[in-house]
Parts: C-alpha cells; structure tokens; sequence
C-alpha cells in the first residue's frame, strides 16, 4: 500500500498545512468569541433603545469585519487541502472526514455568510429585532463551523463508530452519532470555541484598555470592558473545566500524548503534576533520540494519577512504558503492535492480490478473517502500526509539547485572573486610574493569541506521528505529487498570507486609531 | 426515510444535489464576473463604488456556494476528492489563489491604513473575476474530456504528467466551456447591475457591454455544446464496472433523460430570453432570467455528466480507473446521513432568499453610498 514515501514532500505537506491551519486560527477565534460580544451589545442596544450601544456595537462590528475576511480566505485552503495535499488520507477515511465539512458548509457556513450581509448592510434597511436576529445568526453560524470542523478533527484523535471495509480499503461510517456525540469531541468543540471566546474578550478589554490610556472612547471603553470581561470570566472557567476534561481523556485515548505533555517517561502509581519544568538538553538517551529529561521540576505530589485517573494512587503510564510495552499494567510494546500492523496490512495484500488473481476462494477466506472482530480488535486496531519502521517514530516531540502544554494551561488561569481583576476595576471605578493594569491588557492580547496557537500546537503536535490515532500515519497520508510542488505552493502561502496579515493588522490599527467617531462608523 | 433506499438511488440522489451545488455556483459566478468590469465601467469614482458595493453584498455566497460544493462532493464522493484534488495540483491550487485574495479585496480595499493600495486589492478583484470561472469551467471540462490520473487496488490515485491538471488547458473543449463559465459570469454580472444600481449613465454603460460579452459567449457555448454532443463517452456497465468508450454518448444521455434534455432546453432557452430582454427590451430583469436558465443548464450538463452509467470523472491514462458514481461514492450508511441533512437545502433557500431581498429591495444608488456605515 504506500511503499516508498518521499519524506521530503511529507515534510514539505506538513509544513504547508500547519502554516495554514496556523495562520486561518491567528483569524478564527476573534470572528468566533466577538461575534458573540457583538450579539450581546446589540440586544443591550435593542433592550435599552440607547443608540450608544448600536455605536459600541457598529464599531466592533468594523473590526470584526477585517477580521472574518481573512479567516475565510486561509479557512477554504484548509478545506481543499485534504484533497490536495492528503489523497491517500482522503480516501481513507472520507467516507467519515467528509461529513462533517459538507454538514459545515450547508448548516453552518450558509447561515454566517447569509446573515453576514444582513448584519452589516441592513441597520437601515431592516427593523431592530429582524437585525438582531442576524446578529445573532452569525455568532451561531459561526459557532456552529467550528462545531464541525472540530468534530471531524476529534475524530482523527479517536477514531470510533466506524469500521474498516477490506474491499475499499477504506474505513467506513457506521454510527453517527458515536462519531458527533464522542466526549472527546464533545470536549473538544467546548474547549477550542471558548478559547476564541477568551481570545476575543481579551482582544476586547485590551483594545478597550489603550483607549482609557489615551482617555479617548471612556463611554465605549467601559461598558466594552464590562461586556467582554464577564463574558471572558465565564469562558475561562469554562476553558478550564474542558481542559480538565480533556486532559482526562487523553490518558485514555492519546496515552503517549499524555505523557509527552507531561515529560513523563517512566510511569508510575502516584504520578505528580509537573507545574513548571525546564528539560535537559544534554542527557540524550542514544536509543531514544526523542527522550529529554528534567532538569530542574517543581511538581504537585500525585496530582497527575487523580486528575487522570480520579485516585492519587492510580498508574500513569510513561512513555518508556508505551514503547517498551509493560506487562505487569497489560501494555503491548510498540514492536508489538508494529508486527501486528505488519500482518493486517499482509492480510490486506494477499486479499488483493487474490481478487487480482481471480482467486475467489483465497479472497473469500482472507476477507472473511479481516472482518472477523477478533482480528479487527487485534490486528486491524493497530494497522498504522504497520507502516512504521523504528519505535523511537512513535515519540513525538517532547519538549515542544511540554513547554507548549505548560505555557498554555499558565496562560489559561492568568486569563481568568485578569478578567477577575478586569471586573472588579470597573464595578469600582478605578480602572481608569490604573495604568498599570491598563498596559497589561495590551499586552495580554499577543499572549491569547500565544495560547490559543499553542493549544493547536499540543493537539496536533501531540498526536504525531498519526493523522488518524494508530491506524494511519501522516506519512502514509500524503499525495503522491512532486516534493518541489508543495514547497512552491509553501512559499507562495507564506508570502501572500503574511502580506495579508500584515495588511490586516495594520488595517485594524488604523481602524481603532480612528475610533468609532471618526471611523467610518 | 432515506435508509431504505438502495445505495444506487442514494448514489444517484448526492449526484443530483453535487449538479445543483454546481448550478448555484456557476450561477453566483455573476460576482466574478461583475469584478471582472469594474475597471471598463467603473472610470468614475462613484461608479467603481456602486459597482465594486453591489458585488460586495454578494461575494460571500458564491464563497460559500464553492467551499459546501467541495465539501459535499468529499463527503458523498470522497474518491473524485481524493484523485482530482490530489492529482490535478496546479489546477486547484491556481483556484484556491484566486478565491484567498478575492475574500480579503471587498473589505480591505477602501480601508484606512491599507498599505497595499486600493488598486491591488481591485486587481485582485479582476483576477479573481477572470481566472475563477476560466479555471472552474476548464476544470468542469475535464468531466467529459477525461484526466490522466490512475487508481490503484486500494483506490490510491496518482497523476500521471507532470503538469499535474495543467494539461487541461491544453484541451479546446475544456477551454471552450471555461471561457463560455466567463463571459456568462459576465453576462450575468452585467444584467445584476442593471438590476440593482440606479444609476442611467452606469446603466447605459452596462447595456452596451451586454452585446461584447453576449457574442464570445454564444460562439463559446454552442462550440462546445456541439462537440458534447457528437463526442465519444465513457461509459460503464452497471453489473462488471466495466469502462468504454461508447459514441455520441452524451447525446445518448440526453435522449435517455428527456426531463433533463427539457431542462437543458428550457434553460438556454431562458439565457437567450433574458440576452433578449436586457439588450432588445431594456429590461431590467434579465438577471433573474438568466440566473434561472444558468441554474437550469448547468444542472443538465452535471446531470448527463454522471448519470445513465457514465463515468462523470473519466481516466484518459487507464481507463478502467475512471470515476463513475458507484465506484468513488461513500457508503451507504454515510449517504443516508447526508441525505438527512440535505433536507437543510429548502430552509437554507428560504432565508438566502429573505435576507437576499432584504438588502436588495432598494437599489444601490450614489447617495447611499455616501450615508452608509459599512462601505467597501
């Protein structure tokens, strides 16, 4: 199936969707968390009849606009390039993947574009309540995108209510509703759209922020603030509860992501919670080119065994314990798994090359053994394996998931602090007066920006070296096109989306420069 | 519902939605095509704005229109995904440049602060407008000319030149039905400003543009209806899978679904009406006219493309490893799922419809554009 890969055009494809899927999310949690700010300022708008409030909201609106083009231009390369960059991928596993996008597009992105236009080209030519709705349509079609689209990407995490049909080759739907309703999909859909909500609250106080410095907008700036910041304190809660939860169910489903995250590599009962870390660079393992171990930790006593497990005294395996395998806790070394991969692949084969044959008997009994649930549960399970030729693959990269992890989760209760502080400041009136904090909620937009791409990163990084957990490889993924192809098409993204990024910030500056009165509000 | 019907009618019953979404993006093309005549009618200032505004109102849709189109078409047939997209590289990615630096133009290009200029971002505009439906249209082509592309025994597919989709281009047929996609788009562009803009010297201004584009377009258009029809097919035997060419194939599939050669009819017959109506009568509602026979003529050519056992996505290198709608579908569980879903289109009709006379009710005019908030 996939003998010979060009590990340069994997590289290279790899790149090309990173940069994309990093580029479309520095757009996409504004368009997702202020959407909802703009809805919620317009109904105290419709509410109170205050025309300051339309004011307040029209100019959001402004930035919101700039913002939400740019996302949609990186987001439908995003779409395409499971075709064009991920064909083997696309057969694979399209009879699912598939469904969520084309759900996306009919039940999310027609109701966001539609009443996109309303929203912006309507406030005179429509009544208030029919505005709002709009409004508020967008915040949902928004919403309901990214929806989707996480679905899909949790279920390449943890691929279930589907089954592998040996005459396509290809894996099949066979539940929906397993698929939607997974709590790792559950969890995830929470935890990534309220990490936009976060991220746009904390785009909103910060901006809100430089206008109380420059003592410009103080009307606009407070009851902005206001807004965003309850609306931020209850996101971050929120933000954190799913990342909880979602931290749980890694250990179950990403066990080597786990313990990636965590630098953990030998695992142990009572497994504490690193807090803050700093890997070493210097004692590598010759065998494990991927192990770093730690210099200098400061840990909470057995907090990793009852978050992953809910007791303190629970097993948290490491990723020695993975790789190596550990009989004593029922784990199957990755050369287990690799052999077992190896002979569902052969099975595949000799099952193809008997319906080449016209060996219909010898078809007949090798596909019958491949759909016999014993073999699915124990040698289709681990299929990816098969494709992989040294266990050390199976690491990914450690210290990039720890520091990404780490800075993260730092970040998502700092949020939450500053919301609290936020709050406070202005229930008291004194937020004006303090300049100090001010300065910080300008400065904390780039580290929302930081935490929300490092989320991605963990994700995505983490699940390495899968595209679908233990059945497809990345690798095993990839077109067959010319290495050369993609990095034209690399460079040539990264030269019209940073030329566009740079164009759209300077565009917003200008634009909140400007202001709600001398905008073009 | 929908589970008990066999996977073939599930298979036939995505094919008609994937010819619909086709139909409703070559239709909302009028966006491209009106981008492509802001710079011949747009001379003014205050008319570039009129015209650069009304088309801005739209954008969004054909956007979307292109990105449900590909993503229902991975959903229900994940094989053409795997092998077009996979395969036909240059082709796509030249698709998808267009379409990036369309979405950004509409709202940066009048923005303060805007360093790149709003003459780059009208530029944009015109490549968008001109490139988009010669490349889709070309692209479209490929449905009845074939594709160099193989697909192995585990449905793995591989170009097989190394122009990897360029050599499309190369083809009078596929670009016959790419630059006839244009100059509709044109067309259609043209009579959607005579609709919605109040504005006599623009309005004249369009009607005499109507003709320039209404001529390269019928040339275009009966050209490669022509060779549609006299043109060898590629068929498939429903019980083997069997792949062969079979003569005046698509003239056969119009003989053989003589709803969809009404609807063929009736739709070019419509597109002439409102050429008639706009250019003869002055009318200002050839748009919707021509919109509906679009519609009408593109879901027909789609419907004779994949129906009636023919491979809608032939392979001119391997012919057995064309595409046909029961060979690249997905399952029948994943389609009945999806059925489900496209119960949405009707209720999704309704509001586009709604909200789209919502914000046309009122004709696009100067002086609106100088008392409106959000201005492009």
């Amino acid at each position: 199936m996939i003998d010979s890969i060009d590990l340069s055009l994997v590289n290279w494809s790899r790149g090309q969707f990173a940069l994309t899927a990093y580029y479309h999310w520095l757009f996409v949690p504004l368009t997702l968390g202020l959407s909802f700010i703009l809805a919620f300022m317009e109904t105290l708008y419709v509410r109170t009849g205050d025309e300051k409030w339309k004011s307040i909201t029209k100019f959001w609106m402004t930035l919101f606009g700039i913002n939400f083009a740019i996302g949609v231009a990186t987001g439908i390369i995003l779409e395409f390039e499971f075709g064009t960059n991920w064909s083997n991928y696309s057969w694979f596993v399209g009879d699912i993947f598939g469904a969520p996008l084309a759900i996306e597009g009919i039940m999310a992105f027609f109701l966001e574009s539609t009443f996109l236009a309303v929203m912006f080209f309507g406030w005179n030519k429509i009544s208030k309540k029919w505005h709002l709705a709009s409004t508020w349509l967008v915040a949902i079609g928004a919403s309901l995108s990214a929806v989707w689209i996480l679905v899909a990407n949790a279920w390449m995490q943890h691929p279930i209510g589907m089954h592998f049909n040996p005459e396509t080759a290809r894996n099949e739907m066979i539940n929906f509703w397993e698929i939607l309703f997974s709590p790792v999909a559950v969890t995830k859909v929470l935890h990534t759209t309220t990490s936009g909500f976060v991220l746009a609250a904390v785009f909103v106080v910060g901006i809100s922020s430089w206008y109380l410095l420059k003592k410009r907008e103080i009307l606009l700036a407070r009851r902005s603030i206001m807004v965003a910041a309850i609306f931020g304190i209850l996101s971050s809660i929120f933000l954190i509860w799913t990342g909880d939860e979602s931290t749980r169910q890694i250990v179950h489903v990403q066990p080597m992501k786990l313990a990636a995250i965590e630098g953990l590599y030998h695992g142990q009962e009572g497994t504490g919670l690193v807090v803050i870390g700093i890997l070493s660079q210097s004692e590598e393992d010759p065998e494990y080119e991927n192990k770093k171990d730690f210099s200098f930790r400061i840990e909470i006593p057995k907090f990793l065994s009852y978050m992953a497990f809910g007791r303190s005294d629970a097993f948290v395996p490491g990723i020695i314990d993975l790789i190596e395998g550990n009989e004593e806790r029922g784990i199957i070394s990755s050369a287990e798994k690799m052999e077992r991969g190896k002979y569902a692949r052969e099975v595949l084969r000799e099952m193809k090359d008997a319906k080449a044959a016209d060996d219909f008997v010898s078809y007949e009994a090798r596909k019958a053994k491949f759909i016999d649930p014993g073999f699915q549960e124990n040698y289709f399970r681990y299929f990816g394996y098969g494709f992989i030729d040294e266990p050390d693959q199976l690491i990914p990269n450690v210290p990039l998931l720890f520091y990404s992890f780490h800075l993260m989760v730092g970040l998502g209760f700092y949020f939450l602090v500053f919301f609290i502080l936020a709050i406070i400041m202005v229930y008291r009136d004194t937020l004006i007066r303090r300049r100090g904090f001010l300065r910080l909620a300008i400065w904390t937009i780039p580290l929302a920006y930081l935490a929300n791409l490092l989320g991605w990163t963990v994700a995505e990084v983490g699940r390495q070296p899968w595209v679908i957990q233990d059945l497809m490889p990345t690798f095993a993924a990839v077109s067959r096109i010319d290495a050369g192809m993609v990095q034209v098409t690399f460079w040539l993204f990264a030269a019209i989306f940073t030329t566009l990024a740079i164009a759209e910030v300077r565009i917003m500056i200008k634009q909140i420069k400007l202001g709600p009165k001398e905008g073009r509000e | 519902m929908f589970g008990n019907l066999s996977h073939l009618a599930l298979q036939q019953y995505w094919w008609v939605l994937i010819a619909f979404l086709a139909s409703m993006l070559i239709f909302l093309m009028f966006v491209q095509g009106g981008q492509t005549l802001i710079f011949t009618l747009g001379k003014k200032s205050v008319h570039k704005t009129m015209l650069v505004n009304a088309l801005g109102r739209k954008w969004e849709f054909t956007f979307t229109t292109l990105v449900t189109f590909g993503g229902a078409f991975f959903a229900s047939f994940p094989l053409f995904y795997a092998c077009s997209f996979g395969g036909a590289y240059w082709v796509w990615m030249a698709i998808l440049f267009c379409f990036i630096i369309q979405a950004i133009a509409y709202e940066f290009r009048s923005k303060p602060g805007n360093f790149l200029g709003q003459k780059t971002y009208d530029v944009f505009l015109l490549i968008n407008g001109a490139l988009g439906p010669i490349l889709i249209g070309t692209a479209v082509g490929t449905f009845f000319n074939g594709s160099m592309f193989s697909v192995n025994e585990y449905n793995q597919s591989r170009w097989e030149v190394s122009s990897y989709g360029l050599e499309a281009v190369l083809n009078w047929h596929n670009l016959a039905l790419g630059l006839t996609v244009f100059f509709l788009a044109r067309l259609l562009g043209i009579m959607y400003f005579i609709r919605n803009i109040e504005d006599e010297e623009l309005v004249r201004k369009c009607r005499r543009q109507l003709l320039c584009n209404a001529i390269p377009f019928l040339v275009f258009f009966i050209a490669f209806t022509i060779r549609l029809l006299v043109m060898k097919g590629f068929a498939y035997d429903p019980d083997t899978y069997t792949v062969s060419f079979e003569n005046f194939k698509y003239l056969h599939n119009f003989l053989a679904m003589p709803l969809v050669l009404f609807l063929f009819i009736a739709g070019v017959v419509l597109v002439l009406f409102s050429l008639y109506k706009a250019l003869l009568k002055e009318s200002i509602n050839g748009f919707y006219w021509g919109g509906t026979g679009t519609v009408l003529v593109v879901f027909s050519l789609l419907l004779v493309a994949g129906l009636n056992n023919t491979c809608y996505y032939p392979s001119i290198y391997d012919l057995q490893s064309s595409l046909h709608i029961e060979n690249s579908s997905s399952s029948h569980y994943t389609l009945t799922v999806l059925s489900y879903v496209s119960l949405l289109f009707p209720v999704v009709l309704a509001y586009i419809y709604l909200a789209w006379n919502a914000i046309n009710k009122k004709k696009i005019d100067a002086e609106e554009m100088k008392g409106e908030t959000h201005v492009y």
